[in-house]
């Protein structure tokens, strides 16, 4: 499993462009490595089926962090993020909103770029303190669906992508 | 990429539709193919599972036909669309993914004909119940709601044949306090005259066919999500219960505010199998391309054609909800505050001598042709009571709103004054007929209406 460079080199969103398209297009775009806080092996869960696009659509090194520990498509379940092989740039995390802020402590104090939680997990503490520590942040979207956004899978599915573009291939 | 909010013009042309990136080809390219390789077996069981994007078998989806589908939902304002085989498989396969046997559904009384017996026999025959209101009464529909067991509201945001428009705004407070969606049809208006969503309807239901297609070549429907309903509300369990063929999966929990055109796609479309033809979506997308253009030329001609058949002395009415005084003041302020560009191209009028008369007026047109379509660029005619509605009860009939000297026309992109001197020659031929048959004490000459 290699570990890619870590560090992404993006500005400061201005205020206004917080959660805007391009930010989370560029915020995709940069990052190599994910570490998916509260992955499940249920198969039914939202997380698995992130789980499996992210492996099968995307490029990126996936790791995935639950207590309870074990595989998830037979891949190692890290039991935190302390014990990740490496330092990640995207921190997806599926856990409840009180979970969050020490979530983002622990993503501040691991040197992630970006902290995003999911689609329906909202926490302006864990948003807060992420920002203080220099960290993007996107809250209340899905990972699978803003990737395939700008990827294209989103377009096949029928989707409004709102992506208009002169130039071929211009998906990320 | 950027995040300006594009124009309705630009999106009309480009939304949904970037070069393709092997060939670099600009205009959409057909995909006239029934199925798509797997890259391998694991990717085969990941397309199928919903665990990835991507294309498996025509009738679930299709690079051209996707094409149409961003860009509907684009224009309407919506998050996603699914395309169908035609307008009538749209509604269909949208009303069955809401209700189910023993639910019920509250629509307007003044439907197009094939919605209407959709509703009214085959949906009933599979146990879904509609009651029928009055479609210019908010109250009407409110009173009509079963607790429980009514899934939807459904209009047409003008009303085909009847001109009645819907007060979607209103229709909408009804829906949200009841925790049900508001189903609109906005196939007369098209989203360059009117956008439901905007208005507060949940989902929008197109017959392709029509204005946005514009060249009568092909049929296509299509289904447009607003993206912004609580599927978990408790009033749609079959949206939060496990789907056993998805191996446990939950439309509402697994995919939120992409739930509904998710389950749209993979059940009703999977199962009823109505899908669009990817050559049909490249050439309902050359339409497309053009609305804007279309629809403004559209409603202008349809604008002078109804003060036209106004002044006529063989027209005993006539029904265009952009004319001022032909279908009251509430409706005259309904148009203006929904349809502020134009309300539409299709309209009614009555021709003088009743059934008979109508029926030789329509025989009696050089250009203008008698056909069951609406929304082609050319100028067409129908006698509703003996053709689309035929099928109703005088009863329907008269709820519906449909008289039997009623004309439907849907007024084309003609020269003006080609179309006004096809309805002036046909009107003097049927009331001079009608006199030869009948004796009449009419004398149409004497009452000629300029141009």
């Amino acid at each position: 499993m290699s570990i890619m460079p870590t560090g992404m080199d993006l500005p400061a969103p201005k205020e206004e462009n917080r959660n805007s398209a391009l930010q989370r297009k560029a915020i995709l775009a940069s990052a190599h490595t994910i570490a998916m806080v509260g992955a499940s092996a249920d198969r039914s869960r939202p997380s698995y089926f992130v789980s499996t696009y992210l492996l099968s659509s995307t490029n990126y090194e996936v790791w995935f962090v639950n207590p309870k520990g074990g595989e998830i498509l037979g891949r190692p379940v890290y039991p935190s993020l302390d014990d990740l092989p490496g330092t990640p740039d995207l921190i997806d995390v599926f856990r409840k909103p009180a979970d969050c802020p020490a979530v983002a402590t622990a993503a501040v104090a691991l040197g992630a770029s970006a902290l995003w939680l999911q689609l329906g997990v909202v926490s302006e503490e864990a948003a807060t303190i992420a920002r203080a520590g220099g960290l993007h942040v996107v809250m209340d979207r899905c990972i699978k669906i803003e990737h395939a956004r700008f990827a294209g899978g989103l377009h096949l599915a029928g989707f409004d992508t709102g992506v208009i573009s002169s130039k071929r291939g211009a998906r990320l | 990429m950027s995040d300006r909010p594009w124009g309705f013009r630009t999106r009309a042309l480009h939304a949904g539709a970037i070069p393709d990136a092997a060939t670099g080809a600009r205009a959409v390219p057909i995909f006239q193919t029934t199925s798509f390789v797997f890259e391998d077996g694991a990717d085969a069981a990941d397309l199928f599972a919903l665990q990835k994007y991507g294309n498996i078998y025509t009738r679930l989806g299709n690079p051209t036909t996707a094409v149409l589908e961003e860009r509907l939902a684009s224009l309407e304002g919506g998050i996603g669309c699914v395309a169908f085989a035609s307008g009538q498989a749209a509604e269909f396969a949208a009303i069955t993914a809401l209700a189910r046997a023993g639910d019920h559904v509250v629509a307007s009384a003044s439907l197009y004909g094939g919605t209407y017996t959709l509703l009214d026999v085959t949906l009933r025959e599979l146990g879904i119940e509609t009651t029928f209101v009055p479609a210019d009464s908010p109250s009407a529909f409110a009173a009509a709601i079963i607790p429980g067991r009514t899934k939807l509201l459904y209009a047409e945001t003008i009303g085909n044949p009847t001109g009645v428009v819907a007060d979607i705004s209103a229709l909408s407070n009804v829906a949200r306090e009841a925790g049900i969606v508001l189903v609109v049809d906005n196939t007369l208006a098209t989203p360059f005259l009117c956008r439901p969503i905007e208005h507060g309807a949940d989902i929008v239901i197109h017959s392709v066919t029509k204005f946005l297609g514009g060249h009568g070549t092909s049929l296509g429907g299509a289904v447009i999500d607003s993206g912004t309903v609580n599927w978990g509300n408790g009033n749609y369990s079959h949206f939060t219960t496990p789907v056993a063929s998805y191996g446990g999966l939950q439309w509402w929990e697994n995919f939120g505010e992409y739930a509904f055109c998710t389950k749209l796609r993979n059940q009703q479309l999977r199962d009823g199998g109505a899908c669009l033809s990817p050559f049909n979506a490249f050439l309902l997308l050359q339409g497309i391309d053009t609305l804007p253009l279309r629809m403004a030329s559209h409603v202008e001609n349809a604008m002078d054609v109804a003060s036209f058949l106004a002044r006529h002395p063989f027209v005993e009415w006539v029904r265009y909800p952009g004319m001022h005084g032909t279908l009251g003041e509430a409706q005259y302020d309904k148009v203006n505050h929904y349809l502020p560009d134009g309300a539409g191209a299709v309209f009614t009028f009555g021709v003088a001598g009743g059934r008979a008369g109508a029926a030789r007026f329509i025989e009696s047109l050089a250009l203008c042709s008698h056909l069951a379509n609406i929304g082609d660029a050319r100028t067409l005619v129908i006698h509703p009571a003996s053709t689309t509605h035929r099928q109703l009860s005088e009863e329907a009939l008269l709820a519906g709103g449909v008289a039997p000297e009623m004309v439907r026309i849907s007024v084309g992109l003609e020269d003006l004054e080609d179309i006004c001197w096809d309805i002036d020659q046909a009107l003097d031929v049927s009331q001079s007929s009608l006199a030869d048959d009948t004796n009449a004490v009419r004398s149409p000459t004497s009452r000629k209406a300029s141009l």
